[in-house]
């Protein structure tokens, strides 16, 4: 990777369900270390590109480029073992495992033995306040604890790009409070795309934002002038259909 | 090590080392040749409660491996006569035969119910095969194959490499006893690796594992593989326990039966579908002494009764009321915890 090249890429990305066109040719980038949102109405396309991202959806067309390797057609296993870690956009997790056994899964994949895993994911549950919680099943927990499991799930990994598929939904605001926190620790380290509805969020933890609209980038820029564009605002209020 | 030490494990192999040490003692020689038998189900029913009830994988031609390393086993004795390399071969053909089809299956990303129905087309086609074998034309080198007739009179079992030493009944019940508690104790060992984590991962939620960068296919063919190799171990000893194989053994029945152990005897443990095998088929001897009603549809009666009545199977429910008093404390403790991580969450 060249210096000031963006960490990842895409390039004309399309993606077709049948006849149905869910994402038409984004040209999209991130660079090292920035923390962006995307957001659009629904159906916009959010959660089919983030799938093109991760592999879990093959792109009909265009190009995907991870640290500059083409990372397209390669399947989930291989992209996340680059460093790429997803929140979904429901808390997928390992319902039948505890807290513990969760966070080690995760950790285990990047680690040489069992018992440095151990100590990674016993330093995350320290880390994210999960101690007491560690032996408890997951799939027991209510909606915000699961997100918060899948978030130290990413943690441990050590990630270089992460993709959050509204990762605030289903929280209160004290735990919206620390996510954000959170978000604002990974920015150190990792580079961040976060899909998410609100506004008040967004301003808070995002310095660019991306638009999407029908399948394609509607505008893309800094949060104010983003957020005060009349065009989102009637693509969000639905007022006319914009092309 | 910790989780293959627990008092569990340790009852397990403690109850089935007395059974292997006192039953020859206590029983004439006709029941040991029966619990042999019992003993070779239970294997065959822990190699599916390995694949199926911590790999997620359900497999409804477990059978095929079974019914392919018994006939192996029949072929290559009779070619070879040394029991030694006929019982590995019986081993090593359904392990490779299953790594083979299951590495097409899972890299082909076929799906569960898919993968249910191959996996009995495959038990089912080997089932025609078989049987269509009937002429003097079929035969493998000096073993013919006889179609529905099966083959007979085969060599038994000899201490290896020594073809004279043949083993009795009592021998016989010890080396399937010892496999029995090996395999049992080398799948708790898997389990309680870093690799059987991964395994019971997978089955949880095979898509969280491929983004956290685990090869579920590869998890699965291994999985998969590792079932066949203790189905196919069954089946050798089924082999040589009667000196006779036929068709039947991939038929839709013996099919179905071990799918029926593991549903009697519980999902997601290995003892349980162990227990269930020996006292089911013990059931079937009994029953099979009586005119009244059909065997086969007390099976399908007992299955009904237990995917209704005793979903879990016997010995997890068995666990579960043990337990019960620890369990009404243990969720009020899980509410306790609900409150404790919000908190935990809030005094970041």
């Amino acid at each position: 990777m060249t210096v000031g090249a963006p960490l990842l890429e895409t390039q004309a990305l399309t993606k077709r369900f049948g006849g149905v066109l869910a994402i038409d040719r984004i040209d999209f980038s991130v660079e090292p270390r920035e923390l962006r949102c995307v957001i659009g109405p629904n159906g916009a396309g959010k959660s089919s590109f983030f799938k093109c991202l991760t592999g879990l959806a093959r792109a009909t067309s265009g190009r995907v480029l991870f640290m500059g390797q083409d990372i397209t057609r390669a399947d989930p296993c291989h992209i996340a073992r680059l460093g790429i870690a997803t929140k979904t956009q429901v808390p997928n997790v390992f319902d039948g495992l505890s807290v513990r056994e969760n966070i080690w899964i995760a950790a285990n994949r990047h680690s040489i033995s069992g018992v440095q895993a151990m100590k990674a994911s016993e330093n995350t549950i320290q880390r994210l306040g999960l101690s007491t919680a560690a032996n408890a099943v997951v799939g027991q927990l209510a909606h915000g604890a699961r997100q918060w499991v899948e978030l130290a799930m990413i943690v441990v990994a050590n990630p270089k790009l992460v993709l959050l598929d509204e990762p605030t939904a289903g929280m209160s605001g004290a735990e919206i409070f620390r996510v954000e926190k959170l978000l604002n620790e990974l920015k150190s380290t990792a580079t961040i795309i976060v899909v998410e509805h609100d506004v008040k969020f967004i301003r808070r933890i995002a310095s660019h934002v991306t638009v999407l609209h029908n399948g394609s980038i509607l505008i893309e820029g800094p949060v104010a002038t983003v957020l005060s564009d009349t065009r989102v605002r009637d693509v969000y209020l639905g007022r006319h259909s914009v092309t | 090590m910790r989780d293959v030490c627990n008092s569990g494990t340790l009852f397990v192999v403690g109850v089935a080392t007395a059974i292997a040490v006192l039953i020859p003692q206590i029983v004439n020689l006709y029941l040991v040749i029966v619990y042999s038998n019992l003993a070779i189900m239970a294997l065959f029913a822990l190699s599916l409660a390995w694949v199926w009830g911590y790999g997620g994988i359900l497999c409804f031609g477990q059978s095929a491996f079974f019914g392919l390393a018994a006939y192996v086993y029949a072929v290559s004795v009779i070619n070879i006569g040394e029991s030694t390399a006929p019982f590995l071969l019986a081993v090593l053909v359904p392990t490779v035969f299953a790594a083979v089809i299951g590495a097409l299956m899972f890299y082909g990303r076929v799906s569960d119910i898919y993968f249910a129905i191959i996996t009995l087309c495959v038990t089912l086609i080997l089932y025609s095969l078989i049987s269509s074998t009937a002429g003097p034309q079929f035969h493998i080198f000096a073993a013919r194959l006889n179609g529905q007739n099966g083959i007979s009179g085969f060599r038994p079992l000899n201490l290896p490499g020594r073809s004279d030493d043949v083993l009795g009944p009592v021998e016989s019940f010890y080396v399937c006893m010892t496999f029995l508690i090996g395999c049992y104790v080398a799948l708790k060992f898997l389990l309680s690796s870093r690799f059987g984590r991964v395994v019971v991962a997978v089955r949880e939620n095979p898509v969280r594992a491929e983004l956290l960068g685990y090869d579920t296919r590869w998890t699965r063919t291994f999985v998969f593989t590792i079932g066949a190799a203790i189905a196919g171990l069954a089946g050798a000893l089924f082999a040589v326990w009667g000196t006779y194989v036929n068709p039947s053994l991939f038929d839709l029945r013996m099919a179905a039966l071990v799918i029926i152990w593991v549903v009697v005897g519980g999902l997601g443990t290995l003892a349980g579908p162990m227990v269930g095998a020996v006292a089911l088929q013990y059931l079937g001897n009994v029953l099979g002494k009586q005119q009244l009603a059909n065997t086969g549809m007390i099976y399908g009666f007992l299955l009904i009764v237990f995917v209704m009545l005793v979903p879990q199977g016997v010995f997890p429910t068995m666990q579960r009321l043990i337990s019960r008093w620890s369990l009404r404390r243990s969720q009020y403790e899980m509410k306790l915890l609900g409150d404790d991580i919000s908190k935990g969450m809030q005094g970041r």
